[in-house]
C-alpha cells in the first residue's frame, strides 16, 4: 500500500528567504529514494514539504504542487493533519516521547486515530516493533520509559512509532547520523524490508549508505552562495554513483567538492 | 530562618501561656479580654479554604493562558502578552484589595443571591444569607492575584518543551490539541504543579487584599457565599492595631503557624521541581 | 507496481477529533478572556478613578488635620515614607544580597556552606510578607524595645527583598562565561580583582535589572509595613523615629474608611503606587533590553 509522489515546480521559503527553488521529481511507490548534497542545500526543507511539516515553522511557506497518487497535498481543502497521518517521518535525532513507556510510544499515533481494543492495540504494537527489528530487545520491558533505550534502539522505536499508523510513505531525515555503525546497519536492513510496504525517502550524508540502500538518488546543490537549493540531477542510484551526467554530481560523490 | 522562628516563638509563648482556651481547638479570638482565649482553628481553616478555592479557580485558567501564549497566539502578540503577564504579576496586592472592596463586592451580590436561591440546597452555597464579604469573594480576588504567577511559570515550561517532541507528535498526524496532550502537557506537568504550589503559598500568605474582604467572623463553615470568613493573615492585619501585649503575642503565634504551613507548601513545590530536573536530565 | 488499488488517497480526520480540537481552542481563548477581563477592570478603575483625584494637592499635602468627611488631604507623607523605606531597605539588602550571590557563585561553588545558604535563600523566598513584618515586630520592636519607625519597615522589606536580589544576581553571575575569568587569571590578576573588574561589569546590567524588579516588588508591600511603621497622618521625615506612613499602607487605610472622599484618595494613592511600580519595572526591562544580546 504505497503511492506515487509527484512534485512539480516547488519552492519553499523561510520568511523572505527562499530555501529551495523549482523542484520537480517523481518518486515511485515501493522504492527507496535517497537525497544527497552539501549541508544547507535544502534537503531537509524539501523533505519536510512532502508531509507539510515545513509550514509548522513560523513564517515558512511553500509554493508549487505535491501530488500523492494524483491528489494535491497543498489543495485548499486538504488538512495538513491527515497528510501527516499518511506520510510518516523519522527525524535526525531519535525523539521518543520522554514521559511515555515503550508501548505507549508505539501506540501514540494509534491513539490519535480512533479507538482500538486492547488486544488489537497489542497486536499492532508487536507487529510494529517486529517490523522495526526491536521486538526481541524490548519485549520484556514494554512498560519501561522509551527514553531509557540506547540511541539506536530509540531510533528504531521511532520507526516503529511511525509505521504503527500504517502510512503510505516514510520520510527519514538522516536517521542514522546519531548512531553507531552496528545500529546503522540494523536500520539499513530494516529499510530494505520496509520497502515492500512503504515508499521510503531518506536524506543522508553517507554516500555508501545511499549507494547501499537506495534505488534512486537525487543530488541537491545550491545554485550559488546565498541562492536557493535545487535538484541538480536525479537518476537510478547505480548511474549516479558510476556515471553521473553532471560534473557537480561527480565532484560531490568523489569528494572533490568544497 | 531559624532566627525568625525563635523570635516568633519567644514572643508568642507568654500569650500562649495566658491563653484560657485551647490554641488548636478554640473557635474564638479574644486575646485582649481579661481572660484571653483564642484558637487558630477557624483562621487556619479560612486560610486553607480560601486559598484552595482560589487555586481551583486559577489553575485551569492560568494553564489556558499559558497555552494561549505559548501555542495559540501569533508570535508577535505572544511576546507582548508575556510581558504584560509579567507586569500584572507586579501589581501590588493592596490594589487588588481596593478593587475587591469597591468594585467586586457590590458586583457579586446579585449572582450570589441567584446561586443561593436556586442552588442553595447544596451546602456549599447554603446559609441564612449571602453577601459580597465572603470566602468566595476573597477566593476570587486571590485567584486573580495568583493567576499571573502560575501562568508565567507554566508558559515558561511549555515553551521549554523540546521542539523535536512536538514535531514527533505533529508528524504522527496530531491536531494542535493532540500535540499539546501528547507532548506539551506531560512534559510541563511537574512545572505546572510546582507553579500551582507556589501560587498556593502566595495565596495563603496574602494579607491585605483579603483583610479588606473578610468580615472577621470566627467559625468553621463551608458556606462560601455567606458573609463570614477570616484568615490568619487577614486577622493579623485587622487585629494588630487594637492588640494589647497578649493580643500581639497571640497574633505572632498565629503568624508562626502560617509560616510553617507556607514552608511546607513551598518545600513541596521545590521537591517537585527538583524531581523534574532529574527526570529531564535522564531524558535528554 | 502492485495491482492493489486504494481508497481515496487523503482521508479527512474524523469529526470528533476536529470538534475536540476546536473545543479546546475555544476553551484556551476563553480562559485568556477570563483572565484579562478582571485585570483590565483593575487597571481601568485605578486609572480612571485615580486620575480624577490625583493632583498637586494630593502629591504635596499630608492627611494632618483632615477630618473624617473632609475632601482634602493627600499622600505626601506616605510617598515620602515609601521612598525612604524602600531606599533604606535597598541600602541594606543590595550589598548583602550581592555579596551573598558573589560568594555562592565565585567562592562557594557547591560547598556545604553555600548549599546551606542556598537553602535559606530558598526558604526566605517563600516567606509570606506578613510573617516578615511579624518577625521584625517580634525581634526589633518587642524584644529590643525599638520604636515603630520607617527603619523597622525597611528591615521587614529587606527580608523580602534580599532573597530576590540574591537569586537574580546569582543567575546573572552564572551567565558570565568561565573563559572570561580564566583569561583574567591567566594574566595573573588576583581573584577579587577579577570579580570586581571583569565579572561584575559583565553581569552589571542583568544585576541592575534584577534589583529594580526586587525594588518594584517591595515598594508595593503593605503587610510588613502595617506591623512595623504603624500609621500616621502627619509628615515624618525621620525614618529612624516614630510612626511613618507608606503608600501601600495609605491605600489600605483609606480604603477601609467608609466615606467616598477617602475612597477617592485610595484610588489616587493606588494610581501613584502603580505608576511608581510600573516605572521601576519599565526601567528594569529597558535596562535589560538595552544591553540584551539581541541588540548587540
Ligand atoms: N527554521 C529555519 N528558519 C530559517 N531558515 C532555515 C530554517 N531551517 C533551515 N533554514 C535555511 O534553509 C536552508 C536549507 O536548510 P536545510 O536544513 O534544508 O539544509 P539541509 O540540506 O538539510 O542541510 P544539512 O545537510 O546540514 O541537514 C539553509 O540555508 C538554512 O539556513
Ligand atoms: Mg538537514
Amino acid at each position: 500500500m504505497s503511492q506515487q509522489i509527484q512534485v512539480s515546480s516547488l519552492d519553499a521559503y523561510y520568511g523572505k528567504h527562499k530555501a529551495i527553488e523549482d523542484i520537480s521529481m517523481t518518486i515511485e511507490p515501493q522504492s527507496i529514494t535517497a537525497f544527497i548534497g552539501p549541508s544547507g542545500c535544502g534537503k531537509s526543507t524539501f523533505l519536510r514539504t512532502l508531509n507539510r511539516m515545513h509550514e509548522v515553522i513560523p513564517g515558512a511557506r511553500v509554493e508549487g504542487k505535491v501530488l500523492l497518487d494524483g491528489e494535491d497535498l497543498y489543495a485548499a481543502d486538504v488538512e495538513p493533519v491527515s497528510v501527516r497521518r499518511m506520510i510518516g517521518m523519522v527525524f535526525q535525532r531519535p525523539n521518543p516521547f520522554p514521559t511515555m513507556s515503550i508501548y505507549e510510544n508505539v501506540a501514540a499515533g494509534l491513539k490519535l486515530n480512533g479507538r482500538y481494543a486492547r488486544s488489537e492495540m497489542d497486536d499492532i504494537v508487536e507487529t510494529s516493533l517486529k517490523g522495526s527489528n526491536l521486538w526481541n530487545e524490548v519485549k520484556d520491558r514494554l512498560n519501561k520509559p522509551g527514553a531509557g533505550l540506547s540511541g539506536g534502539q530509540q531510533q528504531r522505536l521511532c520507526i516503529a512509532r511511525a509505521i504503527a499508523v500504517k502510512p503510505e510513505v516514510l520520510l527519514m531525515d538522516e536517521p542514522c547520523s546519531a548512531l553507531d555503525p552496528i545500529s546503522t546497519l540494523a536500520i539499513e536492513d530494516l529499510m530494505s524490508e520496509l520497502k515492500n510496504q512503504f515508499t521510503i525517502i531518506i536524506v543522508t550524508h553517507n554516500m555508501q549508505q545511499a549507494a547501499r540502500v537506495s534505488d534512486r538518488t537525487a543530488f541537491f546543490n545550491l545554485a550559488g552562495q546565498g541562492q536557493p537549493g535545487r535538484v541538480i540531477e536525479m537518476d537510478d542510484t547505480s548511474r549516479i554513483f558510476t556515471n553521473p551526467s553532471q560534473k557537480a554530481t561527480e565532484d560531490y560523490i568523489t569528494g572533490r567538492f568544497g | 530562618m531559624a532566627a525568625i522562628a525563635v523570635f516568633l516563638i519567644v514572643e508568642a509563648v507568654p500569650a500562649l501561656q495566658a491563653n484560657q482556651g485551647s490554641f488548636l481547638g478554640t473557635l474564638t479570638w479574644t486575646p485582649n479580654n481579661t481572660e484571653p482565649s483564642f484558637g487558630i482553628a477557624a483562621l487556619a481553616f479560612g486560610t486553607l479554604l480560601s486559598s484552595l478555592l482560589a487555586l481551583v479557580m486559577a489553575v485551569p485558567v492560568a494553564v489556558g493562558v499559558a497555552l494561549f501564549i505559548s501555542h495559540y497566539a501569533p508570535r508577535r502578540l505572544a511576546g507582548v502578552l508575556g510581558y504584560v503577564i509579567d507586569l500584572l504579576a507586579a501589581v501590588p496586592s493592596v490594589i487588588y484589595g481596593l478593587w475587591g472592596v469597591i468594585f467586586l463586592v457590590p458586583l457579586v451580590q446579585g449572582p450570589y443571591e441567584f446561586i443561593h436561591e436556586y442552588l442553595g440546597f447544596i451546602p456549599l452555597f447554603g446559609g441564612d444569607s449571602v453577601g459580597g464579604h465572603s470566602i468566595m469573594t476573597a477566593s476570587i480576588i486571590l485567584a486573580i492575584m495568583i493567576l499571573p504567577i502560575i501562568a508565567a511559570i507554566s508558559r515558561e515550561v511549555f515553551l521549554q518543551v523540546p521542539r523535536m517532541h512536538e514535531e514527533a507528535a505533529l508528524a504522527l498526524g496530531a491536531t494542535r490539541w493532540e500535540v499539546i496532550k501528547t507532548a506539551v502537557l506531560p512534559f510541563g506537568r511537574p512545572g505546572v504543579i510546582s507553579a500551582s504550589m507556589l501560587g498556593l503559598g502566595r495565596a495563603m500568605g496574602e494579607t491585605i487584599a483579603v483583610a479588606l474582604i473578610f468580615p472577621a467572623t470566627f467559625g468553621i463553615s463551608f458556606q462560601i457565599l455567606a458573609p463570614e470568613g477570616n484568615s490568619i493573615a487577614a486577622n493579623i492585619a485587622n487585629g494588630f492595631a487594637e492588640a494589647g501585649p497578649i493580643g500581639r503575642g497571640a497574633l505572632i503565634a498565629s503568624g508562626l503557624v502560617l509560616f510553617i504551613i507556607t514552608l511546607l507548601v513551598n518545600t513541596a513545590a521545590r521537591l517537585i521541581v527538583a524531581r523534574r530536573k532529574e527526570f529531564s536530565g535522564a531524558a535528554a | 507496481m502492485t495491482a492493489i488499488q486504494h481508497a481515496p488517497a487523503i482521508r479527512r480526520i474524523s469529526t470528533g477529533r476536529r470538534v475536540k480540537d476546536k473545543i479546546v481552542q475555544g476553551l484556551v481563548y476563553l480562559s485568556f478572556a477570563i483572565a484579562v477581563v478582571p485585570l483590565l477592570s483593575v487597571l481601568w478603575l485605578v486609572l480612571s478613578n485615580g486620575f480624577a483625584r490625583l493632583n498637586m494637592e494630593f502629591l504635596t499635602h499630608s492627611m494632618r488635620n483632615i477630618g473624617a468627611r473632609d475632601a482634602g488631604g493627600g499622600a505626601y507623607h506616605a510617598i515620602i515614607g515609601t521612598l525612604e523605606q524602600v531606599l533604606l531597605s535597598s541600602v541594606i539588602s543590595i550589598p548583602v544580597g550581592l555579596l551573598t550571590a558573589i560568594y555562592l557563585v565565585e567562592y562557594g561553588r557547591g560547598g556545604r556552606l553555600s548549599r546551606a545558604i542556598s537553602f535559606f535563600v530558598d526558604v526566605m523566598t517563600g516567606i509570606p510578607s506578613v510573617v516578615s513584618g511579624l518577625f521584625i515586630l517580634a525581634f526589633w520592636i518587642l524584644a529590643l524595645g525599638m520604636p515603630f519607625s520607617g527603619f523597622a519597615g525597611a528591615l521587614a522589606l529587606s527580608i523580602l527583598m534580599m532573597p530576590t536580589v540574591v537569586r537574580s544576581a546569582e543567575e546573572m553571575l552564572l551567565l558570565v562565561p568561565n573563559d572570561l575569568r580564566e583569561a583574567s587569571y591567566a594574566l595573573g590578576v588576583p581573584k577579587w580583582r577579577t570579580i570586581v573588574k571583569v565579572v561584575l561589569p559583565t553581569a552589571f546590567t542583568g544585576i541592575v535589572t534584577g534589583i529594580m524588579l526586587a525594588i518594584a516588588r517591595v515598594a508595593g508591600e503593605t503587610a510588613p509595613l502595617l506591623l512595623t511603621v504603624f500609621f500616621t497622618d502627619s509628615i515624618n521625615t525621620d525614618p529612624f523615629d516614630g510612626p511613618q506612613m507608606g503608600l501601600p499602607l495609605y491605600v489600605f487605610d483609606q480604603s477601609r474608611r467608609p466615606t467616598d472622599v477617602a475612597i477617592d484618595r485610595a484610588w489616587a494613592g493606588a494610581l501613584t503606587l502603580i505608576l511608581i511600580v510600573m516605572l521601576l519595572n519599565l526601567v528594569a526591562r529597558l535596562i535589560g533590553w538595552w544591553r540584551s544580546p539581541a541588540r548587540r
